[in-house]
């Protein structure tokens, strides 16, 4: 047995036999559906484990038969077809989401070389030189089935709801695929086995700090942490989790852009929604947390751990975390309202990301072209004082002037909306009573004080009342 | 004939139907999703001339965005379902339009590539694109940024009412 990692490279694609192709999509495809059945039984139990229930435990081993059982009966419902819809996009819309979710798992590196009966070859379905953008691309597509279900609904509420996640996710888009630059910058390539390749392991630094070269962390999700943190946020995003899941907010819209829907098609738009959660696990994991390589301290003492099989158990572990990450938010996050949400993605996460970029280009300039020491210190101190200067000469916000609320009464133009009296009286709050009679003394007598007792009689004569 | 010659006649076929198709059709959601067919097959035929950046591009803006904001744009102001009688369709004019720009275009590029070739040594990955935006066509790449910086804030002024009195005054 060898114990070496084989890194699969771009020349090792294309070569598999017919018989070995249709395997690898039909196990990418068992992979993605059987993720999904997993996914909805994992997050009902987290969720419930977080809110101190028991969760699903009735069907089959700790429940695990609940999602199928709830699959089954979805399927025998009654499909409902709203008389206003247009039939043929209501028809195919739901497909749209899935289909190209389960598209973007063929370019996620599972695993490096293996061999399947007896033929080497890379546990990926495929790779390309621009993998990433099949992936981004795929999930811009998606946005059409969600967009197309709320249209051809015929309906209010579902054509809101399309209409917020089409906004939602091209604005989400924007701001992850930026923070994907820096990966690219980072690891030269575009292919998602190259990047995985990337981040094999750390290498010394070129430069030093006092003659101390430290070692470059390999993974990307510290390396380029901000990159790391904006992709995650952006993902949340694109895929409607909550705390974004505004397109589907109950409050508001009932049930977004699948209201009119039911059965199997109200089934493919919920499984849609795992695909995606998992599909973005996946390429998190792929970028930014090293792909289908063993962690630190496992290749500290194991030299075998990246060979063989053995990657495909690092790559589970880290989406079955990552999809941990996905339902550990959703159980504790509120959801955001329409505006900050649109606030964070176009005012935060964007300007953050491009500063981030541009640093990061600084950086290799200094790196490949030749400074010497002395002239790279003036520069990067220099651009430390610039940045100082525009955060300390940065203008600052006008204070609003304030108006009284006749001011603002008399400002109004004419043919505003009439208002009611402001004579309201605001009423004493009913909390100073309760904390008056909680603060009755209490009655903690010994047995057969006959005061103790009339006085219980009393109180209890009081509640009756109340 | 190889495969590369039926796979790429096939899928100009299909886009030039799908773009007779947005022009025809007298539902307005319809004429957008005939649309992305039509830029989709386009992006098949740059797959088929091995430029995989271009064609992925080509999904990822085209299809995924720009036809997306316009259904966007269609579904706020008035997205009917079903046939809209009132869509503005005068047929000649438009035919000979149409039809005058894409011979000519056509005459064009057939006059000016002739049959010669391309090597694919050259590749058109994201480097050679790249270096190739970034060094030799920097001025029009950067003109045409301005450009949209310029949409961009048109597109502001003319939709905020506070923006423009202020400008009209």
């Amino acid at each position: 047995m060898r114990f070496l990692t084989q890194d699969p490279t771009l020349a090792d694609f294309g070569h598999d036999p017919w018989w070995l192709i249709l395997l690898k999509i039909v196990v990418a495809f068992i992979f993605g559906m059987s993720m999904i059945l997993l996914g909805v039984w994992f997050e009902r139990r987290v969720v419930a484990r977080m809110a101190v229930r028991p969760g699903l435990n009735q069907v089959g081993p700790f429940g695990l038969l609940q999602t199928l059982a709830d699959g089954i009966k979805g399927i025998l419902k009654e499909d409902l077809l709203p008389r206003t819809a247009d039939k043929v996009v209501f028809f195919f819309a739901p497909t749209v989401p899935a289909i190209f979710a389960l598209t973007a798992l063929s370019v996620i590196p599972f695993g490096p070389m293996v061999s399947i009966f007896g033929v080497q070859t890379p546990l990926q379905v495929t790779d390309v030189p621009v993998a990433v953008l099949v992936v981004l691309a795929c999930s811009a597509m998606g946005i059409y089935g969600i967009v197309l279900g709320g249209w051809a609904s015929g309906s209010t509420y579902p054509l809101l709801g399309g209409l917020r996640s089409s906004a939602q996710m091209i604005s989400y888009e924007v701001a992850m695929g930026l923070s994907i630059v820096a990966v690219f910058m980072t690891a030269g390539t575009m292919s998602t086995s190259g990047i995985v390749a990337a981040q094999a392991g750390g290498s010394e630094a070129s430069w030093s700090i006092f003659g101390w070269h430290p070692t470059v962390p390999s993974w990307y999700a510290i390396l380029l942490i901000p990159s790391f943190l904006i992709f995650v946020v952006s993902a949340f995003g694109e895929t409607n989790r909550a705390p974004f899941d505004l397109p589907e907010a109950e409050t508001e819209l009932v049930a977004g852009y699948m209201t009119e829907y039911s059965s199997i098609k109200f089934l493919l738009y919920l499984l849609s929604e795992y695909v995606a959660m998992v599909v973005m696990s996946s390429i998190i994991a792929t970028m930014f947390l090293g792909g289908w390589r063993a962690p630190w301290p496992i290749t500290a003492f194991w030299s075998g751990a990246n060979s063989g099989w053995w990657p495909l158990l690092w790559f589970l572990a880290k989406v079955v975390l990552l999809l941990f990450i996905f339902v550990w938010v959703r159980a504790t996050l509120p959801r955001l309202r329409y505006d900050q949400f649109m606030k964070l993605g176009w005012k935060v996460l964007l300007p953050v990301n491009l500063i981030w970029i541009l640093l990061l280009g600084g950086l290799r300039v200094m790196q490949d072209e030749q400074f010497s020491g002395r002239n790279r210190w003036l520069i990067i101190g220099g651009a430390v004082v610039a940045v100082l200067l525009v955060a300390l000469l940065w203008p600052a916000r006008k204070a609003e002037p304030k108006t009284t609320l006749e001011e603002q009464m008399s400002a109004r133009p004419s043919g505003s909306f009439p208002l009611p009296p402001l004579d309201l009286q605001v009423p004493p709050s009913p909390r100073a009573k309760r904390v008056v009679a909680e603060r009755r003394p209490a009655n903690v007598t010994a047995s057969g004080a006959g005061s103790g007792q009339v006085a219980d009689a009393d109180t209890d004569a009081d509640e009756k009342e109340v | 004939m190889t495969t590369a010659d039926v796979l790429m006649l096939a899928l100009g076929a299909v886009a030039v139907g799908a773009a007779a198709a947005v022009v025809t059709t007298r539902q307005i959601v319809r004429a957008g999703l005939w649309l992305v067919v039509a830029l989709g097959s386009l992006a098949g035929l740059y797959l088929v001339l091995s430029a995989e950046l271009v064609a992925w591009v080509q999904v990822l803006i085209y299809v995924g965005a720009v036809v997306v904001l316009l259904l966007f744009a269609v579904m706020l102001t008035r997205a009917p379902i079903g046939v809209s009688e009132d869509l503005d369709r005068s047929r000649w004019p438009g035919l000979l339009i149409g039809g005058g720009a894409g011979l000519g275009l056509a005459a064009l590029l057939i006059d000016a590539y002739q049959w010669s070739t391309v090597d694919l040594a050259d590749g058109a990955g994201a480097e050679e694109v790249g270096a190739a935006i970034f060094r030799s066509w920097v001025l029009p790449f950067e003109v045409l940024s301005v450009l949209l910086l310029a949409a961009l804030v048109g597109a502001i002024v003319i939709s905020r009412p506070d923006v423009s009195a202020r400008v009209g005054r």
